[in-house]
């Protein structure tokens, strides 16, 4: 059985070898952060930041109006999210829970929006925010990111809807609940997991977003920080550990949300796949 | 979707599916007649209205705008002006467009061929994994698709700086001395190899962990009732594994495809199209015409011709899954 053992062997080399792949720019990018900026412009490159500063965090953070940036990138992102978990939760019970003309049109509708190609479409939203008079302002930038996360989190949530049984609802109805009550007190509490899972995916994507922000908000006060960050490394010439401690500070977040997330999108992914 | 890496929007748990909204046994305090038939409107209502006037209006309106002359000066003067389809007949006669489209179509092809082919070897290797090495690398593969795309373009751009850049480094350390103080983003094509680069390795996670995942829902019987027919493991592979997969490779290829022909974060943050807006697609192409030479109204017609584009690359899949999920609603 000579080959039993190479056919063990490879599969662990070859997941070596991507895992390296997959982590070691993430990595690269702490490393650099932390490292002293003689050791970044090394002739040979330091693999590993053993003198750690914080030097270019405090480069990174003392930039004109950061925190102001990241206040904007807070707001804009919180309320997209809120606003559109109020409004996808009750569009969900409707698609998952009625039956009426026109549903599928109407799930169909939504599915299709969430393949949206607002990458192309930058330039009629800036003609139309600039006639509004409301260029540089969070405002368009909540509503369109709002809109932007809607499909994906009214679908979602259906599934999650769909997910209670109807059992619950109805035996609250004939305990007396009228079907609002029955929504509130028994399937909403349920949904929990459900909304928190979902809204934290929109917050991923309203805090990543960049094209419509770099069209918008052009004025530094106005602007959310993936903007500040593509623009960082101009700005700072070829100072990479503050560019390194910048990008680390906007992906940090995101990393552990995402991570925290990840079990949650697999498990779902496989019931999904249970009845394709 | 596309969490979208929102930007990808990431693949929830969307079709937990029991659904059939069969009506509803009678209930107490059912209210009566004409209100209730309106309820499941008024509950979409504000999802309806949100999304026709913020999505749905700007996409008239650029349709509307590619009619349009409207340059610099009617811009600020607040001018209409209509010239029929005059933009339209520029950008078609123009020879930029359509090098930028075949540049597009052939980027995109050659990226999710990549990515899909990649992606999927990588799922597989997965299931074949022990349970501790695939954890080990279900890290790693969530560690790249979480990471933010401005934020991995940025990362990207120190890795293959031209001094002191570690791809640098390490290329002439295996004797391309040559390479040694290399611009990558001074041609072309080397440009478009970091883009690449920079798409493939944040797009395989998505790819390879759902692969992964439909690969453990395969049922064991098929895979006995194969062996017991005498098939190897190759014939396993293509008799089994890949019938069943089948639906997920379609599914992922297709959203693969609009992911990458839309990629303009990553082009305009890598290098905003250059050198000489050589890297240019199609969407970064209607945002130097529109909004950097600010020639509004070619640029909406030229956006509004990439919609078309995609819409046609896409329309035969996306007929199968409309149909599909008018089967299942």
């Amino acid at each position: 059985m000579k080959r039993s053992l190479m056919g063990r062997l490879w599969p662990n080399l070859v997941a070596v070898v991507l895992f390296i792949f997959c982590v070691f720019p993430v990595y690269w990018m702490f490393a650099t952060a932390f490292k002293p900026t003689g050791d970044i412009i090394a002739e040979d490159p330091v693999w590993f930041p053993t003198d750690a500063t914080l030097e270019h965090f405090k480069t990174a953070m003392e930039v004109d109006h950061f925190w102001t940036m990241v206040g904007n990138s807070l707001t804009v992102t919180i309320l997209a999210v809120v606003f559109s978990l109020i409004i996808g939760v009750t569009s969900a019970f409707a698609l998952a829970r009625m039956r009426f003309k026109g549903r599928r049109g109407f799930i169909i509708g939504f599915m299709l929006a969430q393949m949206a190609p607002w990458e192309v479409m930058v330039i009629a939203i800036y003609i139309i925010v600039r006639d509004a008079d409301m260029l540089n302002s969070l405002i368009p930038l909540t509503l369109f990111y709002m809109v932007m996360i809607l499909p994906f989190t009214l679908l979602t949530l259906r599934g999650f809807v769909a997910a209670v049984p109807r059992e619950l609802e109805e035996s609250a109805m004939v305990d007396g609940c009228t079907r609002m009550q029955a929504f509130r007190r028994v399937i909403l509490p349920l949904l929990a997991p459900g909304l928190m899972s979902t809204s934290l995916f929109g917050f991923i994507t309203a805090w990543n977003e960049f094209p419509l922000v770099l069209v918008l908000n052009k004025e530094a006060e106005a602007k959310t920080l993936p903007v500040w960050l593509s623009s960082f490394q101009t700005a700072f010439g070829d100072d990479w550990g503050a560019t390194m401690a910048a990008a680390s500070l906007f992906a940090v977040p995101i990393l552990i949300l995402f991570v925290f997330l990840q079990r949650r999108a697999v498990a779902g992914l496989t019931d999904g796949a249970v009845k394709g | 979707m596309t969490v979208q890496k929102t930007e990808r929007p990431p693949s929830g748990p969307t079709e937990v599916q029991t659904l059939d909204g069969g009506p509803r046994p009678k209930g107490p305090r059912r209210s009566p007649g004409r209100l209730a038939g309106l309820t499941p409107y008024l509950l979409l209502a504000p999802a309806i209205i949100v999304t026709v006037l913020l999505l749905g209006w700007p996409l008239v309106n650029n349709g509307i705008l590619s009619f349009q002359n409207l340059n610099m000066r009617q811009f600020i003067l607040h001018l209409t002006e209509w010239n029929g389809i005059d933009n339209y007949k520029e950008v078609l006669t123009s020879e930029d467009f359509w090098r930028v489209t075949g540049r597009s179509v052939a980027f995109t092809a050659l990226n999710v061929v990549l990515i899909m082919i990649l992606g999927t070897l990588v799922g597989l290797l997965l299931a074949r994994l022990g349970r501790k090495m695939r954890t080990f690398l279900l890290v790693g593969l969530v560690l790249a698709w979480a990471m933010p795309v401005v934020a991995a373009s940025t990362v990207y751009q120190w890795l293959f700086a031209q001094r002191f850049g570690v791809v640098n480094w390490v290329l002439a350390k295996v004797g391309f001395d040559s390479m040694a103080d290399h611009d990558w983003l001074a041609t072309q094509y080397s440009t478009f190899f970091v883009v690449l680069l920079l798409i493939v390795w944040m797009s395989i996670p998505f790819v390879a962990i759902n692969l992964y995942a439909a690969t453990t829902t395969i049922p064991k019987e098929l895979y006995e009732a194969a062996s017991l027919d005498g098939a190897g493991a190759w014939k396993q592979f293509t008799q089994v594994t890949l019938p069943y997969l089948r639906p997920f490779l379609y599914a992922t290829t297709f959203l693969e495809i609009i992911w990458v022909f839309k990629a303009f974060v990553q082009v305009f943050t890598i290098n905003e199209g250059g050198p000489d807006r050589l890297t240019e697609i199609l969407p970064v192409y209607a945002y130097i015409e529109g909004m950097g030479n600010q020639h509004f109204g070619m640029g909406a017609a030229i956006a509004l011709l990439t919609i078309v584009i995609l819409l046609a690359i896409t329309s035969f899949y996306l007929r199968i899954v409309l149909k599909q999920e008018e089967d299942e609603l």
